[in-house]
């Protein structure tokens, strides 16, 4: 576990000095995205329910504020997201590595998103969630099934992680740092 | 600035200095969106926004909803006062902006969080953002604010559970328990005051004081949610007036309000309800006490006279307090004691005659109007030593003259007035109030206002002397009158009366001194009135009149000249009727038809049709406007509780009726019904409609699952009665169809035609069910019925989207009886005017007599009100007042029935013990319909 695929995007150019780090947390409904969100700022498992619009939380990270927002994965929130879009640094895209039934709607919704204009600079970190769950797909299988090998303009990496239990997160989250520090800072 | 001229701003002036709507929308998009947020600089543009829209500016939901995402950036800035203003915001671009539900769950978030200071902002915005789809996830939360601690915080949760009655009753109503909870409870904010310093610093003034105000709030929720269970309510109003679980003035007036509502319902309930309500006349807050008073006084022919004693106490003491507001509250509920019962407020009379000084000039107005009933009253109570109160009251009348401004005046003007219509027989002392008063020094609005009053007694006044002498006044007045316009208006109706007294030649003599000495307009007037004289008078008058007018054909005004050439004209051929006319059209319904008649360009096709509009006569205007004059003080101070009353019956068809003019709203009622039977195929060959019931008669309670009330229609040229019956279906998820209504007279000689069923009644849809029957004729003389009723109908669950349960096997029939309904006297009458019953009914040419106990009665102020209701004639002369105390007394009614004819009827009532006595007299032109008054008598 905790593998990472990495591909550093050399076409990634310098941006202003910001203070903030804005990052979306993005995946379906049910993938973990607010528990990650909650385990990443407060360090515990929250119970959650259903994210009827976003949960907005602004977090320091190895002296970086980052500015992370968890927006809804229900069908009828997904045509939202893109309000969220502008100044995005990265998105974390979490999919629950046991839901093998909708990884094809998980790959379409990514791969939909990735085309938005106002997201070409953003990195990408995917988080093959739930991993302590038997019958998990490994990361390597959720790369193969998002397709992600063919994402050739942006940084990406995909971190195999488990939210309750608090592996692959910090991880996943350094070499977000790294690669932003790198292109955009 | 220019130098040449500076307009001056008003810094408090709402339009001062307003933004521009576009330049703060592009600010807005701009700063909200940006990273990071600069708190301070947003709050002061949603500050700039939120001014925008408080003044009235709104954004069309494109703008909106663009404004609505860029504000929901602002959640990612944990400052509180900022928050406080987003959700401010966003309550008010939630009706016009789209997707709000995005913010739900950072909301929640917020409301489960402590920070006091912006929660309750939370709560509210909430409410406008959740939806029937989102509602359920908000449930436990809702709850929990609920029964919070915090006044503020559950007083926001039960204001908006309210909000979302309309979309989420079903969801609302499992609050129940935590909104009794929270009725009951003592919430104080800061929870202690040991902890004021903290939420306040060192302030010590603008400390919020503990208002219970929570305790409003879920009363106001909890009534919402059980108002349909009569027994539950009882339970709660039981409970909560209990000691004083109720601290917060306002709950415990609510209460007091949802009393009289139940009441009004069920009058039964008074044993039960009236302890409580007359618990509440001692209150330390004087709102309370004013709404237990009022209350009550709505209710006042449900109390004994010993009860309503405590009544008059409080407002006496109410009277004496230095606030205004509540001395104004209590002289008015005074004033309308005294419409009705003048000689229950005598205790009272001192502090009255003290308030004619009072500062504020609506209750100097009260005390005088309140005073003048109840001096008027003592003039009726001495019966035959009357003169002397009636003396009494002139003499503190003219004293009190001399020292109060003419709006005053007036007011005494209208007093007397009444004073002189509602006691008919102290006519004279109050008359040549007026006509003295006529002839002092006054502006042309006071000559007006005594005038006016002068026409109306005239008008009324039985006796016929007591007219003359008014006209003569008029005469006299207008000898040396500098107002043009009043010389008109009494020269006109001079015209009108004069040549129907027994000196004509009096007030020609008059009227021919104005054609020599007045103005033109003067002189015009005069002879349109001299006219008149020859037209009604004929014979030597006529003669007389022609070679007066003949002199006039050479004055030197136009108008004079041609007025009098065309009289000339009419007299000479004799066309009487285009002089005087003994009718006119309604101008309520040629209003409406007329403004319905423009409406639309392709009515012009045809021409307008005048037949269409109804004629009455001046009989039946009289009628009209007396009923106007007696009620239009009653119907002033008794506007709050007609209101309630009428919406409740406000009938299918949507008609209202504003007080004070119901006899014509009636008519156009009338005419409403008849429109809408003329477009039912089956009743084209009934004729013409001859009278409907106005009101639509409950034969249920009016909440109960199918709301059944009912209208009856006579045709009385082609003897038929078709029952309406309206009903609504207040189910909520049932369909009914194929409905209909079996009503079973008690009267062989109805002949059932046919029912026109009703199809399918939708939730909360109203529709109609005809049941026609042909009746007898009158000759046949029994011509009332009773009938039974039954609502038969099939019943269909429908699902979520409204549709019909395919499933259901066609449904189950059902069917359940609703109350009798009875046909009687007033379906045949309509009430008349007449300024001399006695003369009229003495020549009524057919008598019934007979005596009879009323039922269900037990004071005579009660039997009246029923005699009233169930034979729908005009009570004259004053009688249907009956001061408290007497044992007998005597009513004098008049009517029109359906076939012309009119019909009086002079009922002595007595009282013995507990029982109401009725010897009926009643004379008719019609024969056989005497017969059919006294069958209603019961
Ligand atoms: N076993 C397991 N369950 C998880 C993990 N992450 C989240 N969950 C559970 O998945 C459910 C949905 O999580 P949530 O964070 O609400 O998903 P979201 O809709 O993406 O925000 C919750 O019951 C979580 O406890 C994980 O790593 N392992
Ligand atoms: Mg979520």
């Amino acid at each position: 576990m905790g593998q990472a695929f990495s591909f550093a995007n050399i076409f990634g150019k310098l941006w202003g000095v910001q203070k903030e780090i804005r990052i979306l947390i993005l995946g379906l409904d049910g993938a973990g995205k607010t528990t990650i969100l909650y385990r990443l700022q407060m360090g515990e498992v929250v119970t959650t329910k259903p994210t009827i619009g976003f949960n907005v939380e602004t977090l320091k990270y190895k002296n970086v504020t980052l500015n992370i927002w968890d927006l809804g994965g229900q069908t009828s929130i997904r045509p939202y997201w893109r309000c969220y879009y502008s100044n995005t640094s990265a998105i974390i895209f979490v999919v629950d590595s046991t839901d093998k039934d909708r990884i094809d709607t998980a790959c379409k919704e990514l791969h939909t998103m990735l085309k938005e204009e106002e997201l070409q600079d953003s990195a990408l970190l995917v988080f093959a969630n739930k991993q302590d769950q038997p019958g998990a797909m490994t990361a390597a299988e959720v790369s193969q099934a998002l397709d992600l090998t063919d994402l050739k303009d942006r940084s990406w990496s995909i971190v195999a992680s488990s939210a309750i239990k608090g592996e692959g997160l910090t991880e996943g989250l350094d070499w977000l740092m790294d690669v932003i520090k790198d292109e955009q800072l | 600035m220019s130098t040449s001229s500076y307009k001056k701003q008003d810094p408090y002036s709402s339009t001062a200095g307003l933004p521009d709507k576009m330049a703060v929308f592009q600010e807005c998009l701009q700063q909200f969106n940006a990273t990071p947020v600069n708190a301070k600089k947003c709050r002061q543009l949603l500050a700039k926004l939120l001014r925008l829209v408080y003044h009235g500016e709104t954004f069309p939901s494109q703008e909106s909803t663009t404004l609505f995402f860029s504000i929901s950036k602002l959640f990612q800035h944990k400052d509180v006062s900022l928050r406080q203003l987003v959700y401010l915001t966003i309550k008010e671009l939630s009706s016009t902006s789209d997707d709000i539900l995005m913010v739900t769950s950072s909301i929640m978030k917020d409301i489960q969080g402590n920070d006091a200071v912006y929660k309750p902002n939370a709560i509210r915005t909430l409410s406008k953002v959740l939806d029937s789809t989102t509602v359920h996830s908000a449930e436990r939360l809702f709850k929990n604010a609920i029964v919070d601690r915090n006044p503020v915080v559950s007083s926001a949760a039960l204001i908006s559970a309210y909000n979302l009655l309309p979309s989420s009753k079903d969801v609302v109503k499992r609050f129940t328990n935590e909104t009794l909870e929270t009725i009951q409870s003592y919430k104080q904010f800061p929870p202690t005051q040991f902890q004021l310093h903290e939420y306040y610093g060192s302030a010590t003034s603008n400390l919020p004081s503990t208002s219970y105000m929570y305790q409003y709030h879920a009363l106001g929720l909890i009534y919402q949610l059980r108002s349909n269970d009569k027994m539950a309510l009882m339970k709660l109003i039981t409970s909560l007036s209990e000691g004083s679980s109720l601290k917060n003035s306002l709950s415990i007036i609510q209460l007091i309000r949802y009393i009289n509502k139940i009441l009004l319902d069920d009058s039964s309930l008074i044993g039960h309800l009236f302890p409580i309500l007359s618990g509440f006349l001692k209150h330390k807050s004087d709102m309370v006490e004013l709404e237990a008073c009022k209350t009550l006084v709505s209710l006042q022919h449900l109390i004994r006279d010993d009860q309503f004693m405590a009544i008059v106490t409080t407002l006496q003491k109410l009277l004496s307090v230095p606030r205004t507001a509540t001395r104004f509250a209590a002289i008015r509920l005074i004033n309308k004691i005294s419409i009705k019962h003048p000689e229950k407020i005598m205790v009272v009379n001192i502090e009255l005659e003290s308030l004619i000084n009072d500062s504020n000039r609506s209750i100097s107005t009260l005390a005088i109007t309140t005073l003048l009933k109840i001096m008027g009253a003592g003039t009726i109570d001495n019966g035959s030593g009357g003169s002397e109160s009636v003396d009494r009251l002139i003499a503190k009348m003219t004293s009190l003259m001399d020292e109060i401004t003419e709006d005053f005046k007036i007011v005494i003007i209208e007093a007397i007035e009444n004073l002189a219509l509602k006691f008919p027989s102290k006519h004279k002392k109050l008359v040549t109030f007026l006509t003295d008063l006529l002839r002092d020094d006054g502006s042309l609005q006071l000559k007006t206002s005594i005038v006016d009053a002068l026409f109306d007694l005239i008008k009324f006044l039985p006796d016929p002397s007591a007219k003359q002498l008014m006209l003569m006044n008029l005469c006299e007045f207008i000898e040396d009158c500098e107002y043009t316009e009043l010389s008109v208006r009494i020269l006109h109706w001079l015209g009108d009366e004069g040549p129907n007294t027994s000196n004509p030649s009096y007030y020609i003599r008059h009227i021919y001194n104005r054609l020599v000495l007045e103005n033109s307009i003067v002189r015009s007037s005069a002879v349109i009135a001299l006219a008149k004289f020859a037209a009604v008078c004929g014979g030597d008058v006529a003669k007389n009149i022609i070679i007066l007018l003949g002199r006039c054909l050479n004055d030197v005004d136009d108008e004079v000249r041609d007025r009098a050439a065309i009289s000339l004209k009419f007299i000479n051929s004799n066309k009487k009727k285009l002089i005087v006319s003994d009718s006119r059209y309604d101008l309520y319904t040629l209003e409406n038809k007329l403004v319905h008649y423009l409406n639309d360009e392709e009515n012009f096709n045809e021409k307008f049709d005048i037949d269409e509009v109804p004629v009455i006569s001046n009989e039946e205007y009289n009628s009209i406007e007396y009923n106007r004059k007696i009620n239009k003080l009653e119907n002033i101070n008794d506007n709050s509780a007609v209101t309630e009353v009428e919406e409740r019956v406000k009938s299918p068809t949507g008609g209202e009726a504003t007080p004070g003019d119901s006899l014509a709203n009636d008519l156009l009622k009338q005419q409403e019904y008849s429109q809408q039977l003329s477009g039912v195929e089956q009743f084209v060959e009934y004729g013409k409609l001859t009278k409907s019931t106005i009101e639509p008669v409950y034969l249920s309670e009016r909440e109960s699952e199918i709301a059944v009330s009912v209208v009856k229609h006579l045709f009385i040229e082609s003897k038929h009665l078709v029952l309406q019956y309206n009903i609504n279906n207040t189910l909520p998820n049932t369909v009914l169809q194929d409905i209909s209504v079996v009503a079973q007279p008690d009267n062989d000689l109805y002949q059932e035609d046919f029912i026109i069923p009703l199809a399918e009644l939708r939730p909360n849809d109203t529709g109609i069910v005809y049941v026609s029957f042909t009746i007898p004729d009158i000759e046949e003389a029994e011509l009332l019925s009773a009938f039974g009723n039954t609502i038969a109908y099939t019943s269909r669950d429908v699902d979520e989207d409204g549709q019909v349960d395919p499933n259901d096997d066609g449904g189950w029939p059902d069917e359940y009886q609703i109350d009798d309904l009875e046909v009687l006297a007033c379906d045949f009458i309509t009430p008349l005017y007449n300024s001399n019953f006695t003369a009229l009914f003495d020549q009524l040419p057919y008598q019934d007599t007979s005596v009879v106990t009323i039922n269900q009665v037990d004071n005579l102020e009660k039997a009246i009100e029923k005699l009233k209701n169930s034979l729908n004639m005009m009570p004259l002369d004053g009688s249907d007042f009956v001061s408290s105390g007497e044992a007998a007394h005597s009513l004098k009614l008049l009517g029109k029935d359906v076939w012309g004819g009119k019909v009086g009827a002079s009922i002595r009532l007595a009282s013995t013990g507990g029982k109401i006595v009725a010897k009926v007299e009643v004379k008719s032109e019609t024969e056989n319909f005497g017969n059919i008054v006294i069958s209603s008598v019961y």
